[in-house]
């Protein structure tokens, strides 16, 4: 057995620097706190990719021939219960190395790319520390021993999250938009709190060695009819995935997503493209074992909700005018893939089909979408601007990025034999065993990927030569290496024999390219760049024309459907004026009222009683002589009797 | 040299003196007055304390000296109630008992 | 002599030095030493409980001393510790050690003020240790009354009416604690023999239930007036928006605590049965105070407003959690109380700066002041994320521990109850972020602040203490939480015996 235990540095590097950047960061200039983050991404990275290869080649595998799934760390945190205790500690198994691997290299990335890209910014300082943070809990969730500690660093990357969207905290648009993206999520991760609260009691444990082990307590005891007809095992699985629905913007939990763009943009890259908000799938397939086995239903409500989330936010993607917005919705999409291919897959070698699938489409996507995102940061450093129509024409100005963003662009299409094709072949032919109807919805929405993908390649790249006040140009070498690397991942990610490494069962298994369900994805997907060809590369009224002739339905999606809007409803309109305003109103009124009113009466009653006390010596002479009379009567006549 | 003079006798003067110093008390304005009948309120418990010794207990001597303390506490009551009286008529250049009412709620 | 004896000798000695000081830099001074001397023997009184603990002293209390103080009536000086009470210990020396630098700049009669303050502290110190019912009131009411003179004297805004307001509401709790007590006495010997105020005697009793259930209900209410149970929770906002920042700070802090602690020692400890067939009022209350402090803050316009609904709705789940009677949810109630208080206490102390610096406490006159004030600000925020339960911050633990707890409770009552409960972490989400985002984002409102100057060093002296503190408890929680847990033990011991179904 080998010594793992190393791996805690992966934790803690990240949060050293935070507390020393964090604190004494504004002692130095602001670019060592840079150099100091990158360097230590950089050692995080080796140290991952290092325990990726002690794992999968190193490690002997169990008697059964899986991977083993064992803790490197474990310390105990807190007591709760004689039962229930939080521990905090590194779990591995395939899947949290291959996070391992996807988080070190995206952030890793994404700190050198941002010494370029948020020079002379103020504040560079505090981003570094907080994208050390955010590193740090990012990590911390995914290697997460137990629920609880994944619960704790769930939160912790919803406040990195938080500041990181709020960087530019004099700007109104950004304060709200991340407070939004806390709130919403909070809410989702009140139902995950719920859900913990209810596994953890008919369980008895939060770890997921024992929760999705062989003999789970999670099987055994879900049984029981609950509410609504359904046990309290799919109940707390809902709730869990409720969770998983905020962080990973599914709907109709999504709406912080699009707004949370307001952040810089190497940070909608990491956290918003490739983290952080795949951290609900990662959290399903965290306990895939006991979707399968013992809540069945929840799982459905997986499914469902990812292929209505992905065709959702495809369609709105395509009605999009912000480049950012776009790609942000593109992500909600290819998570809404993520889960649905969750939601149909079964457990054990083939039938997890649809577990790996999700898994890959995970990893390429962290590539290629990060990618678009850094590609996207520097066509925006270029012209100030993130509104496609500001845009045209830039492939002139620049060369690397317009390589690398076709690049990315052809892999999330799914074109062989670039990332996306594998990992999208994958899910589709798991959503084709198990649901013709969800199968043919995630064809369309491969279409509309590439189609909305194509949109943007053309309007920024092609289209109108637009007329620049500054000429663009390429960012300094530490933008463009990290999307020419990405560009590569992105490119070649997709020939590792994935099912190799990552399978429901932790068993490897060979996968092969279904050629009834590849030539169909990918003629799909080249109508789509068609169609986008023949609409943007030269400046037309085609799409115009199209919008005005769907009408009302193009107009909402457009409007992204208005949920927003019914959000807002609800929380300005309903809470805050109907339930918070009446609140404080009974509470000064009736609460505090009844409390002045009993003061008031006492001192209305002393008020009434004081004019007896006249200050007339003669009147309290009076009161006192006819008071010894009247006892004297009374006393007469009661002793005489 | 009061022989024969029933013990009722000196109870009726006592009781007249006692409630025309009572109405005194509640009806003059003056503070002076208000004294002087409080004095005659003490004189007719006096009178009925010697009253009742010298006729109920004559070989007694009680009486007697309750009557001569009362009259003492009464001198030194005098002597300050009229103390109070000068400084309340300085202050004010006022002795009218519905005046003096600064002691009210 | 025992080592508590010195939590009341020093706050003595420390008020007689201050009254005998020249200057106000003295004043000030006398009153550092005496309070650090104070949070040094807090901390080897924690470090000495631990380690009697550890060396296997498995008294029910540490460290005791008793003197007879009136024979009459058979009442006790009669201290000593058990884990709850060394943690509520190092909770008020924190506390009043910040609240001294917190209050550096009073301008106005400092000696007086000092002087008021540390009789206060030396009140709740007092309440802490002592295990005789009547010395414990006694000491109850030494932390009160000080309180009418530092609202009344160096608060602000309608300071009278407030000071007036929140003195009798809590002398009201009072006369119910009183008579609580007094029947607690005449029931304190069933079987004859001496009647007495000793705690632990009474609690080896078995008190009749008729009169358990005749004092339960004024103990509770009693204590939970202090504890800003609903619906006797308004003195709490126009008192604290009144006070002066320290007062704030110890009043929020420590203050409060009393109410928890005394429902917790008293009331639930002493009468068990009744607790259990009576508790479902008033979980029923705290749940409302729980949701309703968390949605009355959303409206309120007052920097310390908010705080104080937040603090009502804090407090009101450590009653909650003292009303699920395990031992989970009850070492969830003591830690919520630890870290409300130096939380709450950071927060008061940050909004008296900040209304020192801008001269008003409406969100609405100010923004931007990350720019002008950045530490301050950012103490603000991390004030504010310990609020909403972040990791990381003692808020967490303590929530999480008390939610773990009383879903223990398998029944449908207790699972909505807690449901309920769990939601208002959302509300005090949205509340804290409104206010970070319009008081400290955003574009600066008034150009009067651009010349504001951030923290002075007894600013950060007194965050950087409680800033420490909530984070020290979040982040390595569990010696707080065993020393807790160790001293429940009586306590479940009677509540099972209480309801042996119940419980797990």
């Amino acid at each position: 057995m080998i010594d793992f235990s190393y791996t805690i540095w992966i934790l803690l590097i990240p949060l050293f620097m935070f507390v020393v950047v964090g604190l004494f960061g504004n002692r130095f200039k602001p670019l060592v706190s840079g150099i100091a983050g990158t360097s230590g991404l950089f050692v995080m990275w080796i140290l991952s990719l290092v325990t990726a290869y002690k794992y999968f080649f190193v490690l002997e595998k169990a008697a059964d021939g899986s991977f083993q799934k064992f803790l490197a760390v474990n310390i105990r945190w807190l007591n709760l219960t004689d039962k229930l205790h939080i521990d905090m500690g590194i779990l591995l198994d395939p899947i949290s190395i291959m996070m391992l691997i996807v988080i070190t290299t995206v952030s890793f990335m994404v700190h050198l790319y941002s010494i370029g890209y948020m020079d002379g910014e103020k504040g560079f300082m505090r981003f570094f520390a907080t994208l050390s943070l955010f590193s740090f809990s990012m990590l911390g969730l995914v290697v997460a021993t137990n629920i609880f500690q994944m619960y704790i660093f769930w939160e912790l990357v919803g406040v990195s999250s938080y500041l990181l969207i709020g960087f530019y905290y004099t700007k109104d648009s950004a304060v709200s938009a991340s407070k939004k993206a806390f709130i919403v999520t909070r809410f989702a991760d009140l139902g995950f709190l719920i859900g913990i609260l209810m596994l953890s009691f008919s369980t008895g444990t939060f770890d997921f060695l024992t929760l999705t082990g062989q003999n789970s307590p999670a099987f055994s005891t879900g049984g029981g009819v609950m509410f609504l007809g359904l046990s309290t095992m799919t109940w707390s699985m809902i709730f869990i995935f409720m969770g998983g629905a905020g962080k990973s913007a599914m709907f109709p939990l999504h709406i912080w997503l699009p707004d949370a763009m307001e952040g810089p943009t190497p940070v909608s890259a990491l956290i918003h493209a490739a983290t952080m908000v795949v951290a609900g799938v990662y959290l399903v397939a965290r306990l895939f074992p006991i979707y399968v086995v013992a809540a069945p239903v929840a799982l459905d409500v997986v499914m469902y909700v990812g292929a209505f989330s992905s065709i959702f936010a495809a369609v709105i993607a395509c009605t999009q005018f912000d480049i950012k917005r776009v790609l942000a919705y593109s992500t909600m999409s290819q998570i809404g893939m993520m889960m649905f291919a969750l939601g149909v897959s079964g457990y054990g070698g083939h039938e997890g089909l649809g577990y790996m699938a999700s898994m890959f489409h995970l990893f390429t996507h962290a590539f290629f979408k990060a990618l678009l995102f850094l590609a996207a940061g520097a066509i925006i450093h270029a012209v100030h601007s993130n509104v496609l129509n500001d845009m045209g024409g830039l492939r002139k100005h620049l060369p690397i990025t317009h390589a690398t963003f076709l690049i990315a662009c052809l892999a999330i299409a799914g074109i062989p034999p670039l990332a996306g094709f594998f990992s999208k072949d994958e899910i589709l032919a798991a959503g084709h065993e198990k649901s013709l109807m969800l199968y043919w919805v995630e064809m369309i929405v491969s279409g509309l990927t590439a189609f909305y993908m194509f949109r943007l390649y053309y309007s920024i790249f092609w289209g109108k030569n637009q007329h620049y006040h500054h000429t663009p140009h390429e960012g300094s070498w530490t933008m463009t290496v990290p999307l020419m690397f990405l560009a590569v991942g992105a490119a070649l990610a997709g020939l590792i024999p994935f099912s190799l490494f990552v399978s429901s069962d932790r068993m490897p298994f060979v996968s092969h390219i279904e050629l009834g369900i590849a030539i169909p994805a990918v003629l799909v997907g080249l109508l789509g760049i068609i169609t986008a060809t023949i609409f943007y590369r030269k400046e037309t009224t085609i799409p115009d024309q199209i919008f005005n002739a769907l009408g009302g339905f193009s107009r909402a999606a457009y409007r992204k459907f208005y949920i927003d809007e019914i959000y807002l409803f609800i929380t300005k309109k309903i809470i805050f004026n109907y339930v918070s305003r009446p609140i404080a109103w009974f509470d000064r009124h009736i609460v505090d009222g009844s409390m002045n009113g009993m003061a008031y009466v006492t001192n209305e009653t002393s008020e009434r009683i004081k004019r007896f006390q006249s200050g007339q010596l003669q009147q309290y002479a009076l009161v006192l002589i006819s008071g010894v009379v009247l006892l004297t009567l009374l006393f007469t006549y009661l002793w005489t009797n | 040299m009061f022989e024969g003079v029933p013990l009722t006798w000196f109870l009726i003067t006592g009781t007249i003196m006692f409630f025309v110093g009572i109405y005194g008390f509640l009806v003059r304005k003056n503070l002076i007055t208000i004294l002087m009948s409080t004095e005659l309120i003490l004189n007719s418990v006096n009178i009925n304390f010697v009253a009742f010794n010298k006729i109920l207990y004559p070989g007694h001597l009680e009486g007697m000296f309750f009557a001569i303390f009362i009259i003492a506490v009464a001198a030194a009551e005098a002597s300050v109630a009229i103390a109070i009286i000068i400084n309340i008529y300085r202050r004010l250049v006022n002795i009218d008992v519905e005046k003096m009412n600064e002691m009210k709620y | 002599m025992s080592i508590l004896t010195l939590f009341i000798i020093i706050p003595v000695l420390t008020v007689i030095g201050i009254l005998m000081s020249k200057s106000h830099m003295q004043v000030k001074w006398v009153a550092v030493v005496g309070m650090s001397l104070q949070l040094l023997s807090a901390i080897a009184l924690i470090f000495l409980y631990l380690a009697a603990r550890r060396a296997g002293d498995m008294a029910e209390v540490l460290f005791v001393q008793d003197n007879i103080w009136y024979q009459t009536l058979n009442i006790h000086f009669y201290i000593g510790v058990d884990g709850v009470s060394v943690a509520m210990i190092g909770l008020t020396s924190l506390v009043v050690f910040a609240g001294i630098f917190a209050s550096w700049d009073i301008v106005d009669l400092p000696r007086e003020f000092f002087t008021s303050l540390i009789l206060l502290a030396t009140g709740v110190f007092g309440f802490f240790i002592c295990l005789d019912l009547f010395t414990m009131f006694l000491f109850y009411e030494l932390a009160v009354i000080p309180m009418y003179l530092l609202i009344g004297i160096w608060g602000s805004g309608p300071r009278h009416y407030s000071a007036m307001k929140l003195t009798l509401m809590l002398m009201g709790g009072s006369a119910f604690i009183l008579l609580g007590i007094i029947g607690i006495y005449f029931n304190s010997a069933p079987g004859g023999g001496q009647l007495t105020f000793d705690l632990i005697k009474i609690s080896k009793q078995h008190i009749p239930i008729e009169a358990q259930r005749f004092l339960f209900p004024f103990l509770f209410v009693g204590f939970g007036v202090l504890g800003a149970m609903f619906p006797f929770h308004t003195w709490s906002p126009d008192g604290h928006a009144s006070a002066p920042t320290a007062v704030s700070m110890l009043h929020a802090g420590v203050l409060m605590k009393l109410g928890g602690y005394g429902c917790y020692r008293v009331a639930v400890f002493l009468l068990p049965d009744a607790a259990h067939q009576l508790g479902w009022i008033f979980l029923i209350l705290a749940t409302i105070g729980v949701i309703y402090g968390a949605l009355g803050a959303i409206w309120q316009k007052d920097l310390k407003y908010i705080n104080a609904y937040s603090s009502v709705s804090h407090c009101a789940l450590v009653l909650f959690a003292i009303l699920m009677f395990n031992q989970t949810a009850m070492n969830g109630a003591i830690m919520q109380m630890i870290s409300h208080g130096i939380m709450t206490a950071l927060f008061f102390a940050l909004i008296g700066m900040i209304y020192g610096r801008t001269h008003t406490r409406f969100i609405n006159e100010m923004g931007g002041l990350m720019k002008v004030m950045p530490f301050l600000a950012v103490a603000y925020v991390i004030a504010g994320l310990a609020s909403l339960g972040l990791p990381g911050f003692s808020g967490f633990v303590a929530e999480m521990t008390i939610f773990v707890g009383a879903f223990q409770n398998a029944d449908v009552f207790h699972r909505v109850a807690t449901i309920i409960a769990a939601s208002s972490i959302v509300v005090t989400a949205v509340y804290v972020l409104r206010v970070v985002g319009i008081l400290l984002l955003g574009k600066i409102k008034n150009e009067h602040f651009e010349e504001i100057q951030d923290a002075k060093w007894y600013d950060k002296m007194s965050v950087v203490t409680l800033i420490f503190g909530i984070t020290l408890i979040g982040v390595a929680p569990l010696w707080l939480s065993d020393m807790i847990t160790g001293g429940l033990g009586p306590i479940m011991h009677k509540l099972i015996a209480a309801a042996p179904v119940l419980m797990k």
